[in-house]
């Protein structure tokens, strides 16, 4: 493979930004001015000297081609990752002008390379050596056991509130405010169940979330109930099942399926910041097999998930799935080789089968907002004040979710279309559809939207 | 969505949600049991029905489906370029935050000329990145003709659908093949009538472009009708394409009830030389001016109109005198302005325009008859006169106060072939350094012409040897980064080294200057790059390279 088949867009690279700040100060570095030095090797490797201000001089090195994503290192004091140097390094990297020549790392770079390349085998052989279970089953299972008493505890109160609550009627839930709920997800979360948490914390904003409010309350309560019935009794359901409540309720999800070999074409990647971390999403399809899988990935505030998946590139890996049925998440093992640029696109549904497919994942989930689908040949169409998807042969639509209609994306999505069929990856839900990837209807490389 | 399963007791869900907005105490659905188990007996039902009807959920109908855009014919940027622009509109104003440059190029001041540079080769925007260029000609408008160029059809088209961009839809000269064509009868007519005040100054100037005959008929056709300040606009778009042909529509703008109207009408006639006004305001300005033998050497006498009479006023002259200001010499100025310059020669002894200017001017006229022959020089667009009026670059009153001002200087240029203004701007800094040069640079055609970039570079590098700090000259320099040809850079490699400090230099300044100068070598690099990946041009014969910056 030639340096200039995995380089990436600058949009690609930007993405990588923690935060706009970042990308601004890395678009000011993607030129050549302030880089000496800088050079690339056939591994996926770019390195160089920035100049800082105040005469300092800073080292960068960026791993492409890491098993987990890029991995940065730089001797800026930036608490940020990755820092703006290292995103003009990337920038400089994917552009045409000053481009790293190839060549033989520095030893400075080597040194950190040459750590990484360790880390990996190490974590490899790890990986095989946990294959024999840990190192005190019995202490585990008291763990799980304790942790599971709480969780059931807290699943019983938060079944007294929900009773409380249908009995004096929702009506009171609009006076009491969000207080009520904010309280009852902190006792979630000293029951050690996030999930169940965080649907407590979603109920306290239906209230003022305008008209029809009372039906989203009620369904909303109904399936936080469905989920403590389901840990409560969960003994009684089927293995699936059961795991689906397991990573509802909040526990952690381990891959235990075997590992699947594929070319996977990176279909999105976004963020969703919190408080206190931030979430980052990346939907894989596999070419050959025709599966749609999560990786989820995690960074705490102000700092991006190490994570990151180029949209519009696929990658020689290995995935394995998360226990629970019709759960789509995945953890990425081995990579085979760096992420390259594809001409590969996923295969495409109509608006009917894209509903069709949201209410058979409901079968083996129901608490499933969205599935992934990708839309064959559908026209961004305006209707009344909002939008939606509409076939490009036959007369039926999916309207957008209210927040993907507010979106820049959206415009970048009706530009791409010109009133022509295009190809859109999105989750389709119950909210409606939100559009994430989306690919001209002749020749194009796949655009971000989200 | 819709739930449309035409089998689902839709009433039961109705009930739960009444049900559970009283609360079970109040009210206990149909066919579950009151009392302790009738919450969780409703929010088992709800789950089941949540769950059942967001299973059953189908697509909606849909709306009727947009016409598509128009198609556009221009091949697709090369994928190197294309990146470019990501860059280039990434970096938005406010990504600097002020304080010191650096030495990295400043994207933003760069995408103007990059633009210009792809509408030269006719690319065509991508797709996806119309958004942002909307944006970023919506918040800068010397960027929004080249932005709306690039775009496309197809920007017009989607500014039609998001009420932030609809500017694009009143920027765009000739409505980017929106507008009907002059052919097109009906729907030029409707348009006229029934559009709204934009589109009918957008369609005006559109059929102007193209056809002026037919612009001006159909603005005479409901002209009594127009309000006033329409009419001024209207009037104002036979400036493009003025032709002799217009004169007698202008005569009768002349008797316009508003004043302004008047105003642009007599202005627009004036730089008709052969018009009837221009030769009347010929009568009225050579009256004013002779040439007295009687001294030693010729000397030119002035004197100015005694009163401003009613047929002046319909020619356009304004009567009233700003605050400050002598009336005759106010009237005076305006009559000379709208003369044309050709009855001097034989009013002022056979001479021309460079022994005209020569002449000494009795009794401090001189400032005013020159300034008033320069707007006429500007006006009329004579390259003879402007270079008679700007005189040598060299000469001691060139740097000015002088007669003429750098502003009116700058519009003289303007007048000038592409290769004498950049002669003389260059002949100009060579003698009187950079510090005046700011607003005769700008006039001047991008890249800059060899001995004018040379000699820019060496003010700078006389101004740093004189121990200043560069951002004295910031305006020059970032001028400089944007209009140096890039063929230059090598040039500055010799001023990249931070020099020993003598002794009665600004602390400091050293290092600031090669700062400035490597961030200048940078960016032409930059530029040159930026043209690489555009790929090859066939250039179209005596045109620069690329537009102003």
């Amino acid at each position: 493979m030639t340096q200039q088949g995995v380089r990436w867009t600058a949009d690609q690279v930007l993405a990588l930004a923690p935060d706009s700040t970042s990308r601004k100060a890395g678009s000011k570095l993607g030129a050549a001015g302030p880089w000496s030095g800088t050079g690339s090797s056939p591994e996926g490797a770019v390195w160089g000297l920035c100049e800082g201000g105040g005469g300092a001089s800073y080292r960068t090195v960026v791993d492409t081609a890491g098993g987990a994503g890029p991995a940065y290192e730089c001797s800026c004091p930036s608490r940020k990752s990755p820092c703006k140097h290292a995103l003009g390094l990337l920038l400089l990297w994917s552009g045409g002008e000053g481009a790293p020549p190839a060549g033989r790392a520095p030893d400075w770079a080597e040194r950190w390379l040459a750590g990484r390349g360790r880390t990996a085998e190490e974590r490899a052989a790890g990986r095989a050596g946990s294959a024999s279970g840990p190192a005190d089953p019995e202490g585990a299972r008291r763990r799980a056991e304790r942790r599971a008493e709480r969780i059931t505890a807290g699943a019983t109160e938060l079944e007294e509130r929900l009773a409380d609550l249908l009995r004096s009627g929702l009506a009171t839930a609009e006076r009491s405010g969000h207080g009520l709920w904010e309280e009852t997800a902190a006792r979630m979360v000293d029951a050690q169940a996030p999930g169940l948490a965080a649907r407590v914390r979603e109920l306290g904003s239906v209230p003022a979330s305008g008209p029809g409010w009372p039906a989203r309350l009620l369904e909303e309560c109904a399936l936080l109930h469905l989920l403590d019935r389901g840990w409560l009794h969960r003994e009684r359901l089927p293995d699936g099942l059961a795991a689906t409540v397991r990573a509802r309720v909040g526990l952690p999800s381990s891959p235990v399926g075997p590992p699947v070999r594929d070319h996977w074409l990176v279909l999105a990647q976004y963020d969703t910041p919190d408080q206190k971390l931030t979430t980052r999403r990346i939907w894989l399809y596999g070419t050959e097999s025709g599966r749609t899988a999560l990786l989820l990935s995690y960074g705490a505030a102000g700092r991006a998930p190490e994570l990151t998946l180029p949209v519009g590139l696929a990658l020689d890996a290995e995935l394995t799935a998360h226990a629970g049925a019709g759960q789509r998440r995945a953890s990425l093992g081995e990579q085979f080789a760096p992420p390259a640029p594809t001409d590969t696109r996923p295969a495409g549904v109509t608006t009917t089968e894209a509903a069709a497919r949201y209410g058979e994942a409901l079968v083996h989930d129901p608490w499933q907002e969205s599935v992934p689908v990708t839309l064959a040949a559908v026209v961004p169409t305006p209707a009344g004040d909002s939008w939606q998807l509409a076939d490009a042969e036959g007369d039926t639509a999916l309207p957008f979710t209210p927040a993907a209609a507010s979106r820049p994306g959206l415009w970048r999505l009706v530009a791409l279309s010109g009133g022509a069929p295009v190809r859109v990856f999105g989750e389709c839900g119950h909210r409606g559809f939100t559009p994430l990837t989306a690919w001209p209807a002749g020749e194009g490389a796949a655009v971000r939207l989200c | 969505m819709n739930t449309a399963d035409p089998s689902s007791p839709a009433p039961l869900w109705e009930e739960l949600v009444g049900a559970a907005l009283l609360g079970t105490d109040r009210r206990t659905p149909a066919g579950t049991a009151p009392g302790r188990t009738a919450p969780a007996a409703l929010l088992d039902a709800a789950a089941a029905e949540t769950v059942r009807r967001r299973a059953g959920l189908r697509p909606g109908p849909a709306a009727p489906l947009p016409e598509p855009a128009a198609e556009d014919p221009r091949p697709a940027l090369p994928a190197a370029a294309a990146r470019r622009l990501h860059l280039l509109l990434a970096g938005r104003p406010g990504a600097g935050g002020g304080g010191r440059r650096g030495t990295a190029p400043d994207l933003m001041e760069l995408l103007p000329q990059w633009l210009t540079a792809v509408n030269a080769r006719g690319f065509a925007a991508p797709a996806e990145s119309l958004p942002a260029l909307l944006e970023a000609a919506r918040g800068r408008t010397d960027l929004r003709l080249a932005a709306l160029e690039f775009a496309g059809p197809r920007a017009l088209w989607l500014a039609r659908l998001n009420p932030d961009w609809r500017f694009a839809l009143r920027a765009t000269p000739g409505g980017g093949g929106t507008l009907p064509g002059p052919a097109d009868t009906r729907r030029v007519e409707a348009l006229w009538r029934e559009g709204l005040f934009a589109e009918r100054v957008a369609l005006l100037a559109s059929i102007r472009f193209r056809d002026a005959d037919a612009a001006r008929e159909l603005l005479a056709a409901t002209w009594p009708t127009e309000r006033a300040e329409d009419r001024l606009m209207f009037l104002d778009s036979l400036r493009t394409g003025l032709n002799a042909r217009d004169e007698p529509f202008l005569e009768q703008a002349l008797a316009d009830r508003s004043r302004n109207v008047r105003a642009t009408a007599a202005e627009l006639l004036s730089a008709l030389p052969d018009s009837a006004l221009a030769a009347r305001m010929a009568v009225r300005a050579g009256a004013c001016v002779a040439v007295d033998h009687t001294g030693d050497t010729p000397t030119l006498l002035v004197e100015a109109p005694h009163e401003c009479d009613a047929g002046m006023e319909r020619d356009g002259v304004s009567a009233k005198a700003p605050p400050g200001r002598g009336e005759r010499s106010w009237w005076f100025g305006q009559l000379v302005e709208a003369a044309p310059l050709a009855i001097w020669p034989a009013r002022l002894g056979g001479r021309g325009p460079e022994r005209i200017v020569a002449l000494p001017v009795a009794d401090d006229w001189l400032g005013e008859l020159h300034a008033a022959w320069c707007r006429a020089a500007v006006r009329q667009r004579d390259a003879d006169w402007s270079r008679a009026l700007l005189g040598p670059p060299s000469a001691p009153g060139a740097g000015g106060p002088g007669a003429v001002s750098l502003a009116e200087r700058a519009k003289l240029l303007g007048t000038l072939p592409v290769a004498e203004r950049a002669e003389w701007v260059a002949g100009f800094i060579a003698a009187h350094g950079l510090s005046e040069a700011f607003q005769l640079l700008g006039v001047c055609a991008v890249p800059w012409a060899t001995p004018l970039g040379r000699s820019v570079v060496d003010a700078l590098n006389i101004a740093r040897d004189a121990g200043s700090y560069p951002w004295s000259f910031s305006g020059v320099m970032g001028l400089a980064e944007r209009c140096l040809d890039p063929a230059e850079a090598n040039r500055l490699d010799a001023l990249l080294a931070v020099p020993d400090e003598p002794e009665d230099a600004s602390p400091g300044a050293g290092g600031y200057w090669a700062e400035a100068f490597q961030r200048l070598g940078r960016t032409l690099r930059l530029r040159a790059v930026m043209t690489e990946e555009l790929g090859p041009r066939e250039p179209a014969a005596g045109e620069p390279e690329e537009g102003p910056p």
